[in-house]
């Protein structure tokens, strides 16, 4: 008897250095379903597919191939059992056309030339057949998104491709573009393809697919039916109860308004869409506000355009009562704001710089630290890193002359709050400022921004670790889609309602 | 300690150096092995040699003068390169603003009868000017500074033969003597001549270039300007975080950078060594060797002073190959081969560390496949 199932992943594991990937996960894909695969940044949705496609070899576990184990070794060997992708982030020439790209790889040529009516024929054949509309003759970079994504899907379907992936496909998309997209999915499904579709966005899932199956830290959840579940029990799958440490913070006694956004917008670097969408919040002396949310709704560039890094579009900032919307970097930093970089070896450090040049490099120009004429002062300079690799506890090899790329993450991520700390600022940003750290380092970071909020600083927080949102601020501010759709409070929230906000499944009307 | 000791970025650096010398030298070699095998040996020890090849110490200190004299322009061009590159630009416009700098000392020289000191202030305006196009264009419209340098090459060179015709000898394209038409243009010799067998073309030129190597070591290692260019230089994004003003930084750098090579210029002609063919067809390759002798002196000002002579050494040595054996242009082929060889240091860097990771992880994996069978062997 034919196996009732397309793609099988059995009891797959995936172990790095250190950590547990996948474990123990199986995906059953039904021939003709579309399957949601659901789970937060790090559950291990992304490792599960690199093995799918052969980039990882999984250390446990079988893939099956309508009913017939296969070893998939590289993605070659995917392409060949008919599994395709569209990837969140697009993979096409800009400037080749619609059709170009659609052939690149398995071009079409008689006598080394290239055949490209017939590749023509069978693209128009099939964007008719799925209600992919297209223009075969537009180049890549004049077309919409909307469109570049449906090059992608007929780029899979030319392939005759039976096992189509759509990697988080309506982060980039507008709301009509996003309708269109679930109804093509839908086609393509009644046409017997077999769809997976990774999302963290219940309200698509309930909407689209056929089953879900939830992972949550690199463990396998469950399987469940859409129409057997709802919203909020897709949210607790996802998200769990589990909390692992506590912070110990006295109440909070939030002082003057520090930081006054009002209306702010932020154009995005990768699509159309604003990233940021008319967002106004107060953050006060004497607390910690969390900006949460779900990877890539806005929050890199809510930071970038409170630093100075990005212009706004619209809007205005206020720091401590003077307008700061067109203030230059530097002057937003010597007027009192912090910012602990959400990247820090791109944005944090310096890395062929020593460690004392690091610590220095938010206030190098400072008398202290350069004479009149201009010249860097090396005795004071060196005075004033030891004491912060004191205070901070910042290891390194070579103390103060260490290069920073020697330096392990924790103790760079040290440095960096050492220097942001130290500055005294009036408001600190950190974003995600314990990304990649371990529990002890962890918890070092939040001792830290809790002492600042009890000096009376304000302190805003972007994370995107549940944990670390219910635990360290005294207010939630949940960002989805660029705008501000819930603002909860840690002590009477649970981590569920806090899922439904993230995932867009539910919002209120915001007043800053 | 012997393994800390090929760490180090100072020892990489020489050790990299000499293997492209000789390196370049072999290559050279077996070339001239191919083109005729019996002069081949006498051919590569003349460039090697180079002044030596006299036998009376008076001549030889005279050419070794001369070597000199070629040497500081170089040592401007290679300031130049070095100092843009440590703010992660790539200068290849110092031929350019070289020529700028000959074009304007020589021209307020013969032209207005300027003295050595405005002539050579002139040279590092234009110099400047040819460098703060490239840097604005960089800055303000992303335009890569390697194309757009490489056209400024041209259209100054162009410009200079134009300008320069005005004040060149009547029979031949020559421009005129700066020592008979322009005397108080001459640079100061100071006396110098006097330790080189009284050579008039050594003077100021070569302790100016000297101490401007010294400047730029100091400006680069000591200053809150060159703590904010080499931030910018290693990362960007970072010196934005940082609040450092990125476009400024990149002209200003550029700015320097031309003045640098333009002075250059000015060190050269304003000796009356050479005069300026105006009908000239290609960018004297002062700026590009300028490149070579950057990378040969590991990106440090100081190494460059030596990498510089080096390099003006065997371009001059060219010139004693024996000519009955090999066509005229074969100095200038044997030379470049070696200078090209000279820009590999950072690749040649690159293997020794490569080198030396591998032989760590198999000493690694040697020892804990040691460490697992006595482990075995317990058991």
């Amino acid at each position: 008897m034919e196996s009732p199932y397309a793609i099988e992943m059995l009891h797959i594991t995936k172990r790095f250095p250190g950590i547990i990937a996948n474990d123990d996960i199986t995906l059953q894909l039904k021939r003709g379903e579309i399957h949601a695969l659901l789970g937060e940044n790090g559950a291990g949705k992304s490792t599960l597919m690199s093995v799918l496609f052969g980039l990882y070899q999984a250390e446990e576990g079988v893939i099956k191939k309508d009913g017939k184990e296969v070893q998939i070794k590289d993605p070659n060997d995917a392409n060949d059992l008919g599994i395709g992708m569209v990837h969140q982030h697009f993979k096409l020439v800009e400037c080749f056309t619609v059709l170009d790209n659609i052939i690149l790889g398995v071009e079409p040529s008689k006598h080394g030339f290239l055949q490209k009516k017939e590749a023509r024929e069978k693209v128009l054949a099939l964007s008719e057949k799925y209600g992919l509309q297209v223009d075969p003759d537009a180049l890549i970079e004049d077309i919409t998104v909307g469109m570049q994504q449906r090059t992608e899907i007929l780029k899979m379907l030319y392939r005759d491709n039976e096992i189509l992936i759509f990697d988080e496909p309506t982060a980039v998309l507008t709301p009509q573009e996003i309708e269109e997209l679930m109804q093509i999915m839908k086609n393509l499904a009644a046409e017997g393809k077999s769809i997976l579709f990774i999302s963290h966005k219940l309200a698509e899932i309930m909407a689209v697919a056929d089953r879900c199956t939830v992972l949550r830290k690199g463990k396998y959840i469950g399987t469940v039916e859409t129409k057997n579940t709802t919203m909020e029990q897709l949210s607790a799958m996802m998200v769990g109860r589990n909390v692992n440490f506590h912070v110990e913070k006295k109440p909070a006694h939030p002082g003057e308004v520090i930081l006054d956004v009002e209306g702010m917008t932020v154009a995005s670097k990768v699509h159309k869409n604003d990233a940021v969408k008319n967002v106004s919040f107060k953050v006060r002396a004497g607390e910690i506000v969390c900006i949460a949310g779900i990877d890539g709704n806005g929050q890199t560039e809510l930071v970038y355009g409170l630093s100075g890094l990005e212009p706004l579009k619209s809007g205005t900032i206020t720091l401590m009562g003077k307008d700061i919307t067109n203030a230059s970097i530097r002057k937003r930093s010597t007027s009192g704001m912090s910012h602990i970089p959400e990247d820090r070896h791109k944005h944090g450090l310096v890395l062929d710089y020593p460690l004392e040049y690091n610590l220095i490099l938010q206030r190098y120009f400072e008398p202290q630290f350069t004479s009149k004429a201009g010249f860097l002062k090396r005795p004071p300079i060196r005075e004033y890193a030891n004491r912060l690799i004191e205070e901070y506890d910042v290891r390194s090899g070579q103390g103060a002359v260490t290069p920073a790329r020697a330096m392990s993450g924790g103790n760079q991520q040290k440095a960096i709050i050492a220097r942001e700390i130290d500055k005294d600022p009036e408001l600190l940003i950190a974003v995600q400022p314990t990304r990649g750290l371990d529990v002890g380092a962890i918890e070092f970071v939040h001792k830290q921004l809790v002492a600042q909020r009890d000096a009376g600083k304000a302190v805003l927080l972007v994370s995107l670790e549940l944990d670390e949102v219910m635990d360290v601020p005294d207010r939630i501010l949940v960002m989805y889609e660029g705008e501000i759709v819930g603002e909860l409070d840690p002590k009477t929230t649970t981590q569920e309602e806090l899922g439904l906000y993230m995932a867009g499944a539910k919002r209120d009307e915001v007043k800053a | 300690m012997k393994k800390n000791l090929l760490k180090s970025d100072a020892v990489q650096s020489l050790i990299a150096s000499f293997l492209c010398i000789i390196l370049g030298l072999l290559i050279g070699f077996i070339v001239l092995l191919f083109i005729n095998p019996t002069g081949a040996w006498d051919a590569i020890v003349a460039v090697m040699k180079n002044f030596l090849t006299y036998s009376r110490a008076n001549l030889q200190m005279k050419n070794f003068g001369n070597t000199l004299v070629k040497t500081a322009p170089l040592l401007m061009c290679a300031l130049s390169v070095l100092f843009a590159y440590k703010v992660g630009l790539f200068n290849i416009g110092a031929a350019g603003q070289y020529v700028a700098g000959v074009c304007a000392s020589i021209y307020a020289a013969l032209a207005w009868g300027w003295g050595w000191f405005p002539c050579m202030i002139l040279a590092i305006v234009f110099g400047a000017a040819l460098g703060a196009v490239v840097g604005l264009l960089k800055a303000y419209c992303n335009v890569n500074e390697v194309i757009s340098g490489i056209m400024l090459n041209w259209i100054g060179l162009y410009l200079t033969n134009m300008l320069l015709t005005k004040v060149k000898e009547s029979t031949s394209p020559y421009t005129l003597h700066i020592k008979s038409a322009a005397p108080q243009a001459l640079l100061p010799g100071l006396g110098l001549g006097a330790l080189f067998n009284n050579n008039q073309y050594v003077t100021i030129a070569i302790p100016l270039a000297i101490i401007a190597a010294i400047v730029i070591l100091v400006v680069l290692e000591k200053t809150k300007f060159g703590y904010e260019l080499k931030a910018t230089g290693n990362n960007k994004n970072a010196a934005k975080y940082a609040g450092m003003a990125e476009k400024r930084n990149i002209i200003l750098t550029l700015i320097i950078a031309g003045a640098l090579a333009g002075i250059g210029g000015a060190l050269l002609y304003l000796t009356d060594y050479e005069q300026w063919q105006c009908t000239q067809t290609s960018v004297p390759g002062m700026g590009f060797n300028g490149i070579a002798a950057t990378f040969l002196g590991g990106l440090n000002p100081i190494g460059t002073i030596f990498a510089s002579y080096f390099i003006q050494h065997i371009t001059s040595g060219g010139a004693y190959v024996d000519k009955t054996m090999y066509c005229s242009q074969i100095s200038d082929l044997i030379s470049s081969i070696i200078i090209y060889l000279c820009g590999f240091v950072l690749f040649i860097k690159y293997a020794i560390n490569q080198g030396i990771a591998k032989s760590e992880e198999k000493k690694l994996q040697k020892e804990k496949l040691a460490a697992a069978e006595a482990k075995g062997g317990e058991k």
